[in-house]
Formats: structure tokens, sequence, C-alpha cells
């Protein structure tokens, strides 16, 4: 069996207390959620934690309030199953629900939460592997080494943003709020990244994610997630399309493209999105987008499937995404793809 | 007997161990605790090829909770193997490693965390030597050797045969086609991690319960290299939780949990981790492969000759017989008249290959039908009719002598094509390309495989004269019987069948037999649960020692009653007199008289397989009492835009002799197919640089309920002559031709060939894209290794000759 | 760091002294003798350890017994009420939808949970309810058909009471 490193678990009842414990035992300690990431993680050794702070406790943190109307706002502790089968998610916020779906198994979505989705490790098939493994290699930088062996000349890390709900939720124009010992801000989903594959969160450690605003349902928004993995289960995202858009008629009047596992953080194609505004959606504009947002893609050999296929699939699922939001989905486009 | 005739058999009973699995009570390895235990890790090498210079255990040592550590200086000098021509393992590697993940040095401990702590404190020194890990690099550099023995540098073995003159069959044919193809590699990923418990007690004896199908070479191994008497060692296989062949080898881990034991007078636990699963191995072949073969115009078969290259890995393992196996079972399904095979199997530093499920023949049997698949599209013929037309004849030899007894792939091939509705709908869905399927991405296909298996290998794998199977029954006078099998139960269901067998002789109900299986001190020999030889082997001992304590019963009951033993039968748990059923008497009461009249009624029953190994050298690899066949039929969407492909449905009809209990054998059909799957689609055993690149349950993909399809079994019975009550194999056959069928279905819906498993969504992808820039729409292997084949042994084909004896029987007197 | 966790499995309290990081599945293997829930992986990735938590199918190897205090457990061996099978174990037997046994546990959980949410699910809810349990040996087809049968005969024991 592989075990966990040892550990003290401390479990607050509130936020306020929450974010004292981190802010006291700064470096040492880590929050812990779901665990889904965190714990197997740590069994292979890629965190060792001195102090584990655990939020499930916390009731604040659970749960979906608020109003299509009035704006939905998400506890940071509600599971991946409780969004997904949420009511007015399911309805006003479709990919979102559809993501939350998506995420690796049915066990997995009892267990893990959204806000440990939003904050999941970057990834890559040299980092996600057993110490021993690691060490035969030679440790990358990410952990415990000091180069890449993805890009041995870069000298940055290139693991890959594989959260299925963070480019869904940046599509959607999505907050959150940050709660420390400091006090508490309101940030838009882009604000929690950087394109680093080390330092891929832009918030402080301290910083807990209290929860996930949605904007209110606004008439005419509609929304798409395609997903790119080998099984309809348990796999990770090797690409992940987020598209948004609100149509008047048959014209797009407002779109968002995100592109989720082609970065060290969801990558929005400004451009493509750009593109479809003030347009009545053909083939041809649909063949265009999808240009515009895959060619930016580069995707690298450290996930499953070959870096030119995840490219080259980018450009066919934005396409079916986009058709698919734009009214003129047909056969191809369904809201998973299993490849 | 006819089928109504049975009182057990052929009923969908359930498994006799169906109850303990279902409420968690069954023990599998893992589940042993004993008190006083401790609990042990290996350390592995991080090189795939080093000297080892030095080991310092010194920190280890010192580390509280640590009871022992141990390196090769502390084990006897010993290698060992499965098989006698490669003995090639260590334990504990002493001088030299040769793949990452060979097993160094381990430590017990108090508890698993402190055992790992322990061997990251080992420190051991290594010379890197260079890394060969391909066929291609271990060819291109003899100058550095992974073992010492063999057919030449790196190449662990080599063989070629030749049955007929196959330049004339190819002079004589319509059409000759040569294709490559290459199959890679995978592993069985048996649901339970490989365990072991090893207690040395302090009367000087061993005890060691193993998730194990070898139970009886495991206790072989265990005598030789930890230089003990056989007669002080026992070996109990625990209930297996997925083998597939990934357990039939004797492993470092079962050896050094013993030694262990030795040394700190406890009870010794360990337990495989997923990843070190992955470096145990013994996993399917890569193999590259051309395939030659000669066609008439109506699509006969002239001639056919194969090479293969065989991806050993680091060690020998069964690797002897797999390259073997690559060449020896094609010629079992089709009339080929003349064959040739030439065979080499190449060390790397990688973990070793073995025995998976459909041992070898899995490889050429995608080769073959994919090539009869083309050759039926240059030909014009329906890829179905074509096969139908060539399947070999029943009860004769084939061009390299084996005797092949029933034959159901004609049934199976006009069953699985009714039920798939194959002609409608391979005619339909080629015209229905028309506007409305071209504008869908999503293209449909229909492809057609066909295979044969063996029921059990003719040989041992250590030469002897001994039965393969041996049976205990043993009566007791409460109307119990005790059946003692070496043979392990890995989910395939061999108690069960043992059960029913006993069951169905005795006239008793198969709870009323209590197994005692896979246990090397209770238990009569048998060799083990691979080659699909259980049911055969097994079942023909169970039913002699089962007729035999019958037969003791009968006399009893005879003078009883006063009647001849003749005229009484054993049913509904009485014995009696069919026409005078009053006076039937209980077979508990039977057991009594019968003990009064003989004593103790215990007897035993013994099986070894016809003598029939080809009269050359190599000629002992092949042979079986039957072989099963079967025929599939995939439906298929592929989406041409991302290349995804998802499955529909599978037809499978199997020709299974006599279906014992229908549910065990359309399980054993599923089971094979799902694995089929897995294997045609996305499963790999791949390397990065030095290192299996995707050691984990996540990165190596196993197919979920979403991949799987239904699938749709059909059973076809041929009563073989030899089986027991008829019956053949199911359980690995079935999995060879869905991996060809799978294959020629993408052909159907794209046009496209992947001459290359897994088939992948990008390698379809680039299949498109040369067929749209108008190339051949081919992806597969582009060069063949650089490697002289022997002189091959030239024998003349035994094509059509009749069958060897059937029904000849070592001990069945 | 030791702790002692008083858990609920299978309707009994059980205390348990053991160190905080070890899991759920270590725990109800080592310290509580319940040896039913198996492992594949330990890392989330095959589905075998599952086990019910409030009724909630989850791994157990990625749990933690301090954060489910208090909550109701429930494990293979505790399926079965008063000596008699659940349906679903019945349906299991009578179908051979355990061969090698090894998954069994965590499916047959798995379904539970689903049967409880959802008494008569189509096929494809059941494919999509077990897509997180691995199955080597099955091909899947026997225990979708075993799941389908003993929700058959839930709803039947249901609709006579
Ligand atoms: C086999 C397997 C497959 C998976 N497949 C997918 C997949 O397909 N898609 C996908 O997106 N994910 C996948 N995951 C990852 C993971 O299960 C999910 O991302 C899950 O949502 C993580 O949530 P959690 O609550 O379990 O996070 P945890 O493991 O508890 O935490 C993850 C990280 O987030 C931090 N964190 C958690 N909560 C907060 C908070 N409120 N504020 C600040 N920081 C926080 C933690 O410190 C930790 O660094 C998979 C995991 C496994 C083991
Ligand atoms: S991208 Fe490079 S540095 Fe980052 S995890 Fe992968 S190998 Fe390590
Ligand atoms: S043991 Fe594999 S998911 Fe828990
Ligand atoms: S029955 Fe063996 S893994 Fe499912």
């Amino acid at each position: 069996m592989i075990r966990l490193p040892a550990f003290t678990y401390l479990a607050p009842s509130t936020i306020d207390a929450a974010a004292r414990l981190v802010a006291e035992h700064g470096r040492e300690a880590m929050l812990v959620a779901g665990g889904t990431d965190l714990y197997p993680n740590m069994k292979r050794r890629q965190f060792e934690p001195k102090v584990l702070v655990g939020l499930r406790g916390i009731r604040e943190l659970r749960g979906i309030r608020g109003s299509a109307a009035g704006g939905v706002t998400i506890g940071a502790a509600t599971t991946l199953s409780a969004v997904a089968a949420h009511r007015d998610i399911v309805r006003d916020f479709p990919a979102l629900a559809t993501a939350a779906g998506l995420v690796s198994s049915p066990q997995l979505r009892n267990m893990g939460t959204i806000g440990g989705n939003v904050c999941v490790d970057t990834r890559c098939n040299y980092y996600n592997q057993s110490y021993e493994w690691r060490k035969a290699i030679g440790f990358c930088m990410k952990k415990d080494g000091d180069i890449c062996l993805v890009a041995p000349g870069s000298s940055r890390c290139w693991a890959v943003s594989s959260s299925d709900t963070a480019p869904v939720l940046w599509a959607l124009g999505a907050k959150l709020r940050l709660v420390s010992a400091e006090g508490e801000r309101t940030i838009p989903m882009a604000a929690l990244y950087q394109d680093d594959g080390i330092e891929y969160l832009a918030k402080r450690p301290d910083e807990i994610v209290a929860d996930v605003q949605l904007p209110a349902a606004v008439e005419g928004w509609r929304s798409a997630y395609l997903k790119l993995r080998r099984r309809g289960s348990f796999d990770f995202p090797v690409l992940g399309v987020a598209v948004a858009a609100r149509m008047e008629g048959d014209v797009v009047r407002d779109a968002r493209i995100v592109l989720g596992a082609v970065a060290s953080q969801p990558r929005p194609s400004e451009k493509a999105a750009a593109a479809l505004v003030g347009q009545r959606v053909t083939p041809d504009l649909i063949a265009h987008v999808a240009d515009l947002a895959a060619g930016p893609a580069k995707p690298l050999d450290n996930t499953d499937f070959s870096h030119p296929y995840r490219k080259k699939v980018t450009r066919v699922f934005v396409a079916r995404a986009v058709a698919a939001v734009c009214g003129l989905g047909d056969s191809g486009a369904t809201s998973e793809e299993v490849a | 007997m006819t089928k109504n005739a049975f009182a057990v058999i052929g009923r969908p009973l359930p498994k006799v161990d169906a109850w303990a699995k279902v409420v968690g009570e069954t023990k599998y390895a893992d589940d042993l605790f004993l008190p006083r235990m401790a609990y042990a890790k290996l350390l592995r090498s991080a090189h795939a090829h080093a000297r080892i210079r030095s080991i310092d255990t010194s920190r280890a040592r010192a580390l509280p909770g640590v009871l022992a550590v141990v390196t090769a200086a502390d084990l006897p000098r010993v290698k060992f193997g499965i098989l006698p021509v490669s003995q090639d393992e260590e334990a504990l590697c002493a001088e030299k490693v040769r793949m990452v993940g060979d097993p160094v040095a381990a430590v017990a401990a108090v508890d698993e965390e402190t055992a790992e702590q322990a061997c990251r404190l080992i420190e051991v020194d290594y010379e890197p030597l260079v890394a060969l890990m391909s066929i291609f690099d271990s060819l291109a550099h003899p100058e550095t050797r992974i073992h010492e023995y063999g057919d030449g540098p790196n190449v662990h073995k080599n063989v070629a045969l030749q049955f007929g003159d196959v330049d004339a069959a190819f002079d004589a044919a319509h059409l000759v086609r040569e294709d490559v193809f290459f199959f890679e590699g995978s592993n069985h990923l048996p649901m339970e991690q490989h365990a072991a418990v090893a207690h040395w007690a302090s009367d000087g004896k061993l005890t060691l319960w193993s998730s194990t199908q070898t139970p009886h070479y495991v206790h072989r191994v265990l005598a030789k290299v930890l230089e003990t008497p056989a007669a002080h060692i026992r070996v109990i296989a625990t209930p297996v939780g997925g083998g597939f062949g990934g357990k039939t080898d004797p492993f470092s881990h079962e050896i050094v949990a013993c030694q262990l034991s030795r040394l700190t007078g406890r009870p010794v636990k360990i337990t495989l981790t997923r990843e070190e699963v992955f470096y145990t191995h013994r996993g399917r072949h890569p193999v590259l492969m051309w395939i030659k073969t000669g066609f008439t115009k109506q699509g006969d078969i002239t001639g056919c000759h194969l090479r293969t290259w065989l991806d050993g890995g680091a060690y020998g393992s069964y690797g002897v017989a797999s390259t073997f196996y690559t060449g020896v079972i094609n010629p079992v399904t089709y009339k080929i008249p003349v064959y040739k095979f030439e065979g080499a199997r190449i060390f790397t530093n990688k973990p070793p290959c073995g025995p998976k499920r459909g041992h070898g023949t899995v490889q050429p049997r995608f080769a073959l039908e994919c090539q009869l698949d083309k050759a039926a599209e240059q030909l014009g013929l329906d890829p179905a009719d074509m096969r139908r037309r060539i399947v070999a004849e029943p009860f004769t030899k084939t061009a390299n002598h084996l005797t092949v007894t029933t034959i159901g792939l004609g049934e199976c091939i006009d069953k699985a094509v009714e039920a798939s509705g194959w002609r409608d709908k391979r005619a339909r869905l080629r015209v229905s390309a028309g506007p409305a399927a071209r504008r869908s991405p999503k293209k449909r296909g229909l492809g057609l495989a066909c295979s044969a298996y063996l029921t059990g290998a003719g040989t041992a794998i250590y030469w002897n004269d001994m039965p393969h199977s041996g049976v205990l029954a043993r009566a007791d006078r409460g109307g119990g019987v005790t059946v003692l099998c070496g043979a392990t139960d890995i989910g395939q269901g061999s108690d069960s069948i043992l059960a029913y067998l006993t069951a169905e002789v005795l006239g008793i109900e198969p709870k009323d037999v209590h197994m005692h299986p896979a246990d090397t001190s209770l238990a009569p020999v048998d060799l083990g649960s691979y080659s699909s030889r259980v049911t055969l082997m097994c079942g023909m001992a169970a039913i002699q020692a089962a007729e035999r304590l019958r037969d003791a019963i009968f006399a009893a009951v005879a003078r009883k009653l006063e009647v001849s033993p003749a005229s009484l039968v054993a049913r509904e748990r009485k014995v009696g007199v069919p026409d005078d059923w009053d006076k039937a008497v209980s077979f508990a009461r039977a057991v009594e008289l019968g003990e009064a009249l003989h004593g103790v009624l215990a007897f035993p029953g013994s099986y070894a397989p016809p003598k029939r190994a080809g009269k050359y050298k190599g000629g002992g690899v092949g042979p079986s009492p039957c072989y099963s066949y079967s025929a599939c039929v995939v439906e298929l969407t592929v989406d041409e835009d991302t290349g995804a492909v998802e499955l529909e449905h599978v037809w499978i009809a199997h020709d299974i002799g006599r279906a014992l209990n229908p549910l065990l054998v359309e399980g054993q059909v599923e089971g094979s197919v799902y694995m089929g799957i897995g294997e045609a689609l996305m499963e790999e055993q791949v390397f990065r640089k030095t290192l299996h690149k995707l050691p984990s349950m996540l990165d190596y993909k196993s197919p979920t309920t979403l991949e799987t399809p239904d699938i749709h079994t059909i059973l076809v019975e041929t009563d073989d002559p030899e089986g027991p009550f008829g019956a053949k194999e199911a359980g690995q056959g079935p999995l060879l031709p869905v991996i060809p069928a799978i294959a020629n279905a993408i052909h159907h819906a794209l046009g496209i060939r992947i001459d290359e498993v897994p088939i992948t969504p990008d390698k379809i992808l680039k299949a498109l894209d040369l067929k749209r820039a108008g190339k051949p729409a081919r992806v597969g292997p582009e060069r063949l290794p650089l490697l002289t084949f022997k002189v091959p042994l030239v024998v003349e084909s035994a094509f059509g000759e009749p069958a060897d004896a059937v029904v000849s029987r070592p001990f069945s007197s | 760091m030791k702790v002692r966790v008083a858990l609920n499995v299978n309707g009994e309290s059980r205390e348990a002294l053991v160190p905080v990081h070890k899991t759920l599945l270590e725990v109800l293997r080592e310290d509580l003798g319940l040896t039913g829930t198996k492992h594949g992986c330990e890392l989330g990735e095959c589905g075998t350890c599952t086990v019910l938590v409030d009724g909630e199918p989850v791994l157990s190897c990625l749990a933690l017994p301090v954060e489910i205090e208090g909550a109701h457990i429930t494990t293979v061996e505790g399926m079965a009420e008063g000596g008699r099978l659940h349906p679903l174990q019945q349906a299991f037997v009578e179908l051979g939808a355990a061969q090698c046994g090894y998954c069994t546990p965590g499916i047959l959980l798995t379904a539970m949970a689903l049967l409880a949410e959802r008494p008569s699910p189509t096929r494809e809810e059941v494919r999509e309810a077990l897509a997180g349990n691995l199955c080597r040996c099955t091909g899947y087809t026997k225990i979708l058909d075993a799941v389908e049968l003993a929700a058959l005969r839930m709803g039947r024991q249901e609709a006579r009471t």
C-alpha cells in the first residue's frame, strides 16, 4: 500500500478559524477540502505538509445559495456531485454542471469540492509519479529538482492546468471570494491564475477560497463545455473547451472562449471570441474562430495523447462547442467528447 | 450421454465461492493478518542497466522498528526462472541490475511505513551500463550484453521451422501479400496487487500464502533458491484477485518474504504497490511481425510464412514458450498446407514479458486476421465467406503436426454473422455513405475475425512423466465429498467446475462438495492455472477420482441391494436401481456401506494429456488435447474529426466443446472480449527514457463501463472427445479475434488500415491525412530489425493427415 | 500524531487509536479487521476501495477517519442483514457477476447507493454510476445484468409491501 506521510490534522469549524490557523502555521500548513487531489500527491511525496487544515467541517463553506436572478453562490467545500446536480446550475449554467459532472469518477465527485477543483495542482506525467519514479528519472524543478524534463532548456515549469471547472467558470464570468486572516477580497477567475506550472495560483497561499460567485443569469447566455480524455471516467482533461455566448436571434452579441489543459492556467481566446461578436454564425465563421482559438495552443508532450493530436483536436472541439452554443450544433457536438 | 441426461452439467449454477465473495469473506493474500506479523518492502533499482558496486544497509538497519535487512549476500546464490532453460532471475540482484524495478534489497519492519522508510536509507553504489530499451537497440549493441546466455548477443531465443515448401506455395498463388504489423505490450492489470505472507515456523518448516496461479512451481523454486527441502515447504495459493497470467511465475517478493521470515522468526507480509506490479509484469510481449501469405482466387491459402520479433524485457520468464507460441498456433484455425515460422526473442532493459491471456498467440492472430481482411478485399470476397471456406478440417493434422479434434469454427462464423446482421449491415453501411452520412463525422463500420486457442499445453514446464493434474476425492460419512486439487481459482471458477464434475458423477449437489484447492501439502499436484488447462486437465482427473469413488460405493450398495453394480445409478443424493428407486439408499448411507466394505473412501484421479508432440525439435510447444474456436463481429463508429472510436456491439461465438456451466463460460468470454478491447484501443506498456511511462491505474488505460459495449455471447457446442463431458477452454481464446475485428471494422468505416495496436485516435487521424493526400492510408511499423534467423529446421508438412490417436490418455486405467 | 477515532461502521460503534494520517481503508482493514474492503491503487484511480459514507460512495483510500467521525460508514460486510443477502449480493451470486471477486465489494456498494437513489435505473444509468469502478474480469456485462435484476426484484418487493 502507498501510505500518507505523517502530519497533524486541524479541523476548524469556521472560515475565520481556518484562516487564523493557516496564518499561524505559515508554509508548514496546507488546506485540504476533499483531499482527492492533495492526498494522492502527498502519497507520492509531492507535498509533505506538517499541518493540514481541513475545510470539510466548515458549514459556511458548504452549499449553493442565491438565485438565478441575483446570482448563485457556491460554497467552496461544496462537492462536485452537488454542483453537477443542482437544478439552477443545470438550467442556467449547463456548461458548469457538465464540467463538474465530468470530473474524474462518481466517487471522486462525491468527495472532491469545487474549491479544490479550481485550485487543483497542475499536472505533468514527469511529475505525477511516485517518489521512486521521479528519483529514478532525475527530479524536475516542480518538486525536488531544478530542471524541466519536458522542455530541458526551459527556465520554467510547463505543468498543465487540469481543472475541468476552471475554464468554464472563467468563461461564465465567475468571481471568487478569498478569505485570509488579513481580511477578504473578491477577484475574477482570471486573477486566480498565472501561467507557471509551479506557482500556478496568483493568490497568496494563506488565502482560502470561500466561495464561487456566478453572475446573475442574463437572458440569452448559453454555454457549453467539451472535454478530451481517453476514457469517459477517471481521466483528467487533456483539453477542455468552454464557450459561453449571448445570442440575440442568430447574432452573437457577446462571447467568451476559454481553453483548459493547454497551458499552466486556463487560457482565454480573446481574438477568437471577438471574431464571433456581432456576427451571424456560419460554418465558415466557425472554422475561422476555431483556427484563431487553436492557433496559439502549444501543448507539450507531458499529458496523455500526443501533443500534435491534442492540437488538432483543439480546433475540432472549439468548432463543435461554438456550433453547439450558437445553435448550429449537429451530429458531432455533445457535451462530452471521449477520444 | 445426451445433454438432458446431466443433473449438474450445463446448468447456470452459482459458483461455489460466490457467496463468500459477495459478502467480503474471501481471504485474499493481503487480507491475512497473523500474530506478530512483520511487513516487508523491496528496494528496487532506479537504473535500467548497471553494475552494483556496493550496497550499504547500515542506516536502514539502525532505523527503529527495522527487524531485518537483506541483500543478495544474505541469500544462497541460486538463480531461478520458470523454465528450466532460462534460470536467469535472482531474488535480489547480486552483481547487476537489468531494469528499473529490479529488486536489490529488502527490509522487514514492524510496519509497512517503517519498511519503506528504511528502504530509502539503503545506499546502493551503481556503475551505470548502456541501457537497451528496444529490439533495435539491443541488436545494435552486441557489445553490451544483458545476459551471457541465449542464442546470440541479447538474443534470448532464435527459432526457425519450416513445414513444406513455402516458395512453391507462393508461386502457385494468385495473390501473395506481405504485411508488417506491430503489437504493443500490455500489462495484465489484475485488480489485486500481488501479495504474499511467509511464515517460517520454529519447527523449521515454511508456509507461504501467495496470490499465485502456480503454487506447484513456486514450491519447487522456493526449495531450490532457499536451499531447503521441498518436503519442509508448504505453498498455499490464496484466492487470486485476477491473474490473467501475471501471477504465473515464481517471484522475487515471494522468496524474499520467506527469507525475511526465516531471519526474523515472524510471519512476514509483502504486498506490491501498483507501480511494482508494472515492474513485476510478465505481460504481453511487444511483437513486430512480418507475414507473407499466398491465396488462390477463391481465397484458399496456399502457404504462409511468418516472422516475429519479440521484445522480451530483462528476463527469460516463459519467453521461450512465448516465442514458439507466436508461430505454432496459427495453423490450427485455417487450412494452411505449408507453413514457415521464424521467431526471435530479444532481451531489453525493461520489465520481463511473459504469458498474458492468449500467451503469444494474440499478436500473430492480429496480423493474420488483418491480412486475411486485406486479401478478401483484393480478391473481392466477403471476409466471412472467405474464412468460412478455409476453416481447418476436424480430426486432422496441421502442417506443423498438431492434431486438431473437433472444430466448431464454421458454426461460430455462421452464428456471429447471423446475430450481428453482418450481410445486411456490411452492404448497407457502405451504401449509406450518402449525403447524410457524409455530413456526420461519425462513420460506422463492421469487422470480423476468428481465432483458435489451446486447451492446456500438452507438455509440462519441466520434463517429467507424471500427471499434469491430480485430484483426491474423499467421501465422508455425512455424505459430503472433499476434493483436493492443486489448481488455483483465479476467478475463472476452477473450484466450481471441479465441484460440479464431482457432483455430476456422484449424483450429489455441488454444495455437498468441499473444495480444498491449491495447497501443496494437502492436494496432489496440478501444474497451475495457466494455458487454459484447468477445466480440462483437473476436470478429467476429478472425473476419474469421482468415478473410482462411485465404483467403490456401487460395489457396496450392490451387495446390500443384491443387484449388480452395473445396474446402479447415483442421482438426487441417492444410489439405487432406476427401476426400483424406492429401494435406493441415501448417498450418505451408501458412503457408510462403502466404508464398511473397503475402509476409508479416498480415491485419486490423474490426468496427463495425450503424447502428441511433433517429432521434431520444438514440437513440444503447441500440442494440446483440443482447441477452442471463436468468431467475432464488432460494430463501431469512428469520429473522423477526432479519431475517437466508440464500440457499439460485440458479437462473439465461441466453440466451447460443452458448456459445463454456461454462466461461467459467458463470463470468461465476456472478460476476454473486454481485455481484447483494452489492448485494441488503449492499453500499452510503454517507456520513457529508461522508465515505465505510465505505472499507475490512471495513466495505464483500462476500459471502464463506459468504453465497454454490450457483449453478445453465443456458445457453440461440439462435444470434444478429449474434454471433460466434451468441454474445451473459454478463458483465453475469445480474446484473440476481438482485436483484429476492431481493426477490420475501422477499415470498413473509414477505409484506413492501422496495422499496429493500440489503435489510438492519433493514428486514425494520421491515416486519414495520408488518405486525403492520396497516399496509402496505412499507419504501422515501417522497419524491421536486422537479425539473421536460424537456418530453418525443415520438416515435411503433416497437413491433412488424420489426427493422432484421440482419447489415449496416460493414467486412464 | 495518534488520535482516537470513533466510527460508526455498519451500524456498530467502533473505536480505534490510530495515526491521524492512516486512511479509512487502512483503518478498516488493519485496525477494525474489516478486510472486505479491497484496494487496487490507493490513489483514487480504480474504485476498488469504495465504501459508503452516509449512503454515498466514496474512496476509502483517500478518506481520513477524522474527517468522517459521526458519519454512517457501510462496508460490504454490512450489506447483508440478519444473515440474509442483500438483493444485489443475491443477484451477483446468481448471475456470476463476481469472478475473482476483488472488485466486487466496491461495485456492490456503489450499486447499492445507486438503487437507493434511483430504484429502477436504465442500463446507461447503471453504466454511469459504475464508471468509477474498474473490473478486469467480467467485461461488466454480468455486473450490469445483476444490478438490473436486483433493481427489478427490489422494485417488486417494494410493490408487495
Ligand atoms: C483519479 C483522479 C482523477 C481525477 N480527475 C479529474 C478530472 O477529470 N478533472 C479535474 O478537474 N480534477 C480531477 N481530479 C482532481 C480532483 O479530484 C478534483 O480536482 C477535485 O475537485 C479536487 O477537489 P478536492 O476538494 O478534493 O481538493 P483537495 O485535494 O482537497 O485540494 C486540492 C488543492 O486545492 C487546495 N484547496 C482546496 N480547497 C481550497 C480552498 N477552499 N481554498 C484554497 N485552497 C484550497 C488544497 O490546498 C490543494 O492544494 C482527479 C483526481 C484523481 C485522484
Ligand atoms: S513541466 Fe517540466 S518542470 Fe514542470 S512538472 Fe513537467 S517536467 Fe517538471
Ligand atoms: S484503492 Fe484504487 S481508488 Fe482506492
Ligand atoms: S471480478 Fe475480478 S476484477 Fe472484477
